[in-house]
């Protein structure tokens, strides 16, 4: 099992995105934002950092790099894509998952362990979750906002495309608390807190049991496995 | 050189945090005459050749896909800057 990490101008979470589908079981597979090469992966996480500055809008010049045309050819065709923070930010503007990410609402940069509910478990990402799972994972942003019009908003509601919600406080101002949503055949998933920060022993959230002891984030990668293996 | 601006604004419907931070400033330097700030953004295209209405339309193609994302901005102006060369009918 192959899973590509892009690296793109700015990126700054693809060597711990790497090291969070290693864990998981997977082989790591860097992949370079000016070629026209998947490299024959299975699947697909678009990492989080800064990438061209977020010049234009976040994630804006990145969603027309060289990979893009390769990366949207390959999640129309089914294969999983994860989009962390800045990916998701680069799968909005790319128009393979809907609405948009604006400026925090309150105006800050945020950086804190973050609880959510993982509300689809039926994703590729998702599916080793118990529906309705919470979960802790670090956010760190200062554009996470998630916005849409209130048709969009409905249909990713009324299909059940809200992967993960909010809890205790909403950070950004999304809309309904989405933090993370899915494409309608639920391949393609974007949200804005970071997995792969939370997949080792002594290096991820705090828990009741243990300093840093958060793992949370790895059920992520070990889904997209499975996900793989079933196909 | 001729030029063609692009102005973009975010979406009327739509928060605009930085506007909404600038007018929190603009009342705590005492400027209560402005009920609201909304900040948007211009682009200069600079063109080496004649601009034309066809490439007019291109750019305002160009702004409505790449210069602003519809689901949160909206395309306000695609004009040409240099207005009294183009009344003038020079060609460049």
């Amino acid at each position: 099992m192959r899973i590509g990490v892009i690296t793109f101008p700015g990126s700054l979470d693809d060597r711990d995105a790497q090291r969070a589908i290693r864990l998981a079981g997977a082989e790591s597979v860097s992949l370079w934002h000016g070629e026209h090469d998947l490299k024959g992966v299975d699947a697909l996480v678009l990492p989080g950092g800064f990438s061209y500055g977020d010049y234009l809008r976040c994630g804006a010049i990145a969603a027309r790099s060289p990979i893009m045309s390769e990366v949207i050819d390959a999640a129309n065709a089914g294969m999983p894509v994860l989009g962390i923070c800045n990916g998701f930010q680069i799968l909005v503007e790319a128009h393979l998952l809907p609405g948009g990410l604006i400026r925090n609402d309150h105006g800050d940069f945020i950086c804190r362990d973050q609880r959510m509910r993982v509300e689809n478990t039926s994703t590729a990402w998702t599916n080793g979750f118990t529906e309705g799972q919470e979960i802790t994972i670090p956010l760190k942003n200062g554009e996470g906002g998630f916005i849409a019009d209130a048709e969009t908003i409905a249909r990713l509601e009324g299909e059940n495309r809200v992967v993960f919600r909010y809890l205790d406080v909403n950070p950004n101002g999304s809309v309904n608390d989405i933090a993370g949503i899915a494409n309608e055949r639920g391949n393609v998933v974007g949200l804005m807190p970071h997995p792969e920060h939370a997949v080792e022993p002594g290096f991820g959230p705090d828990t009741p049991d243990a300093m840093r002891s958060g793992t949370d984030g790895l059920a992520f990668f070990t889904s997209a496995i499975a996900a793989l293996a079933r196909a | 050189m001729p030029t063609i601006v692009v102005e973009v604004m975010p979406k009327a419907e739509l928060l605009d945090p930085q506007g909404k931070a600038i007018a929190g400033a603009l009342a705590r330097l005492g400027k209560n005459e402005f009920s609201a700030v909304r900040q948007g953004k211009r682009f200069e295209l600079t063109v080496d050749g004649p601009v034309d209405e066809a490439l007019l339309a291109e750019v305002r193609e160009l702004a409505e896909d790449m210069l602003a994302n519809t689901v949160i901005e909206d395309v306000v102006s695609v004009h040409q800057a240099e207005i009294e060369s183009v009344a003038a009918g020079e060609t460049h």
